[in-house]
């Protein structure tokens, strides 16, 4: 009698054991994934923050790093760049994602068509994109230095690229037509989840268009905000890809952020040391920025 | 609406459309230059860059693309790497979304927080540890290495919407195939992934993009000829021939092809996917 | 078929108990229906005996099987759903037939099986069609149809008419029951209704938090309910209670008046009780309880008839259509062994 009631047991543990396991197991390769390609390395850059590199070999040299960088004249610039690159870019691209998600709510001709149209530019592949647009600033082949001349913005036509005053404008301009498509999908998907009758008992309580929009949209479409204004935000901020291609970080390092820095440092000058440590610091501040965010939305949920 | 004069609404239509018709044209502008730069011959090049359409059109660019440099290669590259790396994913995250989607256990909130987390990684934060074990690793300068970076780098946002798909699909259909005979995986095979196609679709057309854009890593690891991405190629292309700008272009446009193709079809899913897993929670 | 057997099942979530102390004996062939109001653990418990949830403690049997750690494909049970779960990409006959396929049974069994159980149904023109043309009741029945192709030991049910309109419902209700009869399978079956309960069950399971209150067969939870919820919740309308203090013979109700209970009440003098009388046993007389009438409802076959009476809203059911008056003053009374005793702090009946 023990004997078969141990056996029943044994196989109650071993019930209770897999269904415990269960989950993990289908988490598992995408973490061993993760874990392998992303946070291990991440480790190991991290401690190469605390290492100087040369050609052949590598010393430990513990915050050194760390206060030539407080010292870097052109890190200060990049901030400055990465600053300005991100918020231009993400308040540009979010209102004019937003518009777009409000208009394709609405009914119209062709909005199908015009649907698969305004998403088209999220597809075209980065490098593409820079390319594109610095050849369109490009007064040789490209139209917009001239329209730009004819509406009284520039003197002469040339490319805003090559001035360290308005070379910025360039990778922002591409930034916000690469970006309002993801913008458009998430908030116009967020939109579609508002239950209509919601609109419907504003109408009849008397409330205006803008009224609607303030009352009922904004705050259903809060936490959604939070999110893909956070991710977005990230996205932007360590984006190399575009500027590099663009303007490689010139002129006289005016397009110059963190992330093309990191890029250039680590490896055209083969300090990798150093460019972990400047990688580091934006990680400490994206990370910071993220949990914010995080915590905001969290409260809008808790509201809503 | 009613309660709006005539005029009210002649001038709401027009503002609309007109809103509208900025919209597509900013977004078709690029696109459509890149385009009529690829047809323009030569010669014209310079004299009427900035026409709204050349007055003789050639393919000349196309073909000088397609037969006499190495872009059939850097295309064919890029395809195998996009493609499988999409499939891998897709797959990934499939499992991990499920696991998300369907079990509550300690930790979960853990996992979907690192998740978030390495979506904000910077890339340009890995490069250099990546390029040391990569290189020790002997993985630089071949395929495998790209499919296997991409892929951890996709997983999360994947895992995310394939989570979002799922959750529009209701728990008891797979609790009726268990007890209908299937075990968990058998249940996820049969019943539910067959389910989530249009959201599996839109995954991997989803990573296909990401991977066919990816610049840095493809530069950073790839060095011989045969085994350049695309995105590489045609970088190291506007490099070598500075002012020919009709072939580029043309290379441009074949870049440009496959992805937009997949993208025009399931963005659509995009969206009625997300919803319908918004509407969940 | 097989006997299904609980003994001293336990669940938890967390620091929440929703099962306590279950122990339940189904005999082969029972259609048993648990009924109870919301979150009394009903469903959690037929998900137990399915698998589709694990259990703390104690035992579940179906036949001399102990099935706790078997997983649910492996218990030969089948589970018609509320929501019926019907596979959306297949269409009826592969709905039905898939669980056979599984098994990579023979393709004349499962013809066989699923003509049977489509004729048993009236479902033989759908078999084609995809659960999305399909309408409500329709689905319902490939449901079962996809239960009985199974010819599992238990059948169980999950709330299956909730999502339908009421007259399919009673409709529903009594194709289940004849098909029970025909099928002899043991069914549990699980509603927040009483009125399915009283009309399918062989027996009854009352649950309230997580432990059952009074197992039986149906007339028996009518007439001689164990305690206070389960008097409350059998029977619609739902039973009239008063708070009373029992005076030996008699108890004195709130406003003093009186009422002669039933000898086989185990009351002390004094003690504090509660009295319980359904609509249909208060009769209109020329003395006894108070009241004042405040809404009539006649229904055609009886007359339900609102009333205050000694604080509380009381309701009585007469089978003639008195004449009545909102605010008119009459006496009710009933006789002695139609009244429910019920002791008022631990709720338990007396008599």
């Amino acid at each position: 009698m023990t004997a078969i009631a141990e056996d029943i047991g044994l196989l109650q543990r071993q019930a209770d054991r897999r269904r415990f396991i269960e989950p993990w197991l289908y988490l598992s390769p995408a973490l061993i994934l993760i874990f392998t390609v992303l946070i291990v390395p991440l480790i190991i850059g991290i401690s190469y923050s605390f290492r100087k590199f040369s050609a052949f070999h590598s010393e430990y040299v513990g915050l050194d790093q760390y206060r030539a960088m407080l010292g870097d004249k052109v890190l200060h610039g990049a901030l400055i760049n990465t600053a300005w690159w991100t918020v231009a870019s993400l308040v540009l691209q979010f209102f004019l994602g937003l518009g777009l998600a409000l208009l394709l709510n609405r009914p119209f001709h062709g909005r199908r068509l015009v649907q698969g149209l305004v998403f088209l530019p999220w597809a075209v592949p980065i490098f593409l994109t820079g390319l594109t647009w610095a050849w369109l600033f490009n007064p040789v082949i490209g139209p917009l230095p001239h329209i730009f001349h004819a509406i009284g913005l520039q003197a002469e036509p040339v490319t805003i690229l090559a001035d360290p005053q308005t070379a910025m404008w360039g990778p922002i301009i591409a930034n916000v037509w690469f970006g309002i498509p993801f913008f458009a999908i998430t908030l116009l998907a967020a939109r579609k989840a508002i239950p209509s009758e919601l609109y419907e008992a504003a109408a009849i309580d008397g409330a205006s268009p803008w009224q609607q929009f303030t009352k009922v949209t904004l705050p259903f479409l809060a936490p959604t905000i939070a999110i893909t204004v956070m991710l977005r935000t990230v996205w932007i901020a360590t984006f190399a890809d575009l500027i590099y291609v663009m303007t490689a970080g010139g002129p006289a390092g005016s397009t110059n952020t963190i992330a093309t820095y990191i890029y250039v440092s680590a490896f055209k000058s083969l300090d990798k040391g150093y460019a972990s440590a400047i990688a580091v610091l934006l990680l400490v501040l994206l990370i910071g920025y993220a949990l914010i965010v995080i915590q905001i939305r969290r409260a809008l949920l808790r509201d809503v | 609406m009613p309660g709006q004069s005539l005029f009210q609404r002649i001038a709401g239509q027009i503002g609309l459309y007109g809103a509208i018709a900025c919209y597509v044209v900013f977004a078709l502008l690029p696109i459509y230059w890149t385009i009529k730069i690829s047809v323009t011959p030569q010669d014209l090049l310079y004299s009427e860059g900035i026409r709204l359409w050349p007055s003789r059109m050639t393919l000349d660019n196309y073909a000088s693309v397609l037969k006499a440099s190495d872009f059939p290669r850097y295309f064919l590259n890029s395809i195998i790497v996009s493609v499988t790396t999409a499939i891998i994913v897709t797959a990934v995250a499939s499992f991990a979304g499920y696991a998300l989607s369907r079990f509550k256990f300690r930790g979960k909130a853990l996992v979907s927080l690192v998740l978030l987390l390495t979506q904000t990684f910077p890339l340009v934060m890995v490069i250099p540890p990546i390029y040391r074990i990569m290189g020790q690793l002997g993985l630089t300068d071949n395929l495998y290495g790209l499919i296997i970076i991409y892929t951890a780098f996709n997983i999360a946002f994947a895992t995310f919407l394939m989570q979002s798909f799922l959750d529009g699909v209701p728990k008891d259909l797979e609790e009726a195939a268990m007890i209908d005979g299937c075990t968990r995986l058998d249940a996820l095979r049969r019943v539910i992934l067959p389910l989530t196609l249009p959201g599996m679709g839109a995954t991997v057309a989803f990573v296909f993009t990401a991977a066919w854009s990816e610049l840095l890593f493809g530069l950073m690891l790839i060095n011989s000829e045969s085994q350049k991405t695309f995105s590489v190629g045609l970088l190291t292309f506007v490099g070598k021939f500075a002012v020919d700008w009709g072939q580029m272009m043309a290379a441009s446009v074949l870049a440009l092809i496959p992805v937009c193709l997949f993208f025009l079809f399931l963005q659509r899913y995009l969206v009625t996917g997300l919803t319908a897993g918004a509407v969940k929670g | 078929m097989a006997s299904v057997s609980l003994r001293n099942v336990h669940k938890k979530f967390g620091p929440v108990t929703v099962l306590e102390s279950i122990d339940l004996e189904i005999a082969d062939g029972e259609f048993v229906v648990l009924v109870g109001p919301s979150g009394c653990g009903k469903s959690t418990l037929l998900r137990s005996i399915a698998g589709l949830e694990s259990i703390n403690g104690g035992e579940i049997r179906i036949g001399d099987r102990q099935i706790n750690h078997v997983a649910p494909k492996d218990r030969d049970i089948a589970m018609v759903f509320q929501s019926y779960a019907l596979y959306p990409h297949m269409d009826v006959r592969q709905n039905m037939a898939f669980s056979l396929n599984l098994r990579k049974s023979p393709a004349e069994l499962i013809a066989e099986r699923v003509t049977a159980a489509s004729a048993k149904l009236g479902l033989g023109s759908l078999l084609e069609r995809l659960p999305k043309q399909l309408s409500g009741g329709q689905r319902q029945r490939v449901a079962m149809g996809r239960a009985i192709v199974r010819n599992p030991k238990v059948f169980l049910f999950d709330e299956p008419l909730s999502n339908l309109d009421a007259k399919l419902r009673s409709t529903m209700r009594t194709e289940i029951k004849a098909l029970h009869q025909s099928l002899k399978t043991t069914a549990i079956y699980v509603t927040h209704d009483q009125v399915e309960a009283m009309t399918m069950a062989n027996r009854i399971v009352v649950m309230h938090d997580g432990i059952i209150q009074q197992v039986g067969p149906p007339l028996e939870l009518y007439d001689r309910p164990i305690n206070i919820f389960v008097a409350g919740f059998i029977g619609s309308p739902t039973m009239n209670f008063f708070d009373a203090v029992s005076a030996g013979k008699s108890a004195r109700l709130g406003d003093g008046s009186a009422l002669a209970l039933p000898a086989s009440a185990a009351v002390k003098a004094g003690q504090e009780i509660v009295i319980g009388i359904r609509p249909e046993h208060l009769h209109f007389s020329r003395e006894g309880l108070p009241g004042t009438v405040v809404v009539v409802e006649p229904l055609g076959m009886s007359t339900q008839v609102t009333l205050d009476a000694a604080g509380e809203r009381v309701t009585l059911m007469a089978l003639e259509r008195p004449k009545l008056a909102p605010g008119e003053a009459k006496y009710l009374s009933a006789k002695p062994e139609d009244i429910h005793v019920f002791d008022r702090a631990s709720g338990l009946r007396l008599n």
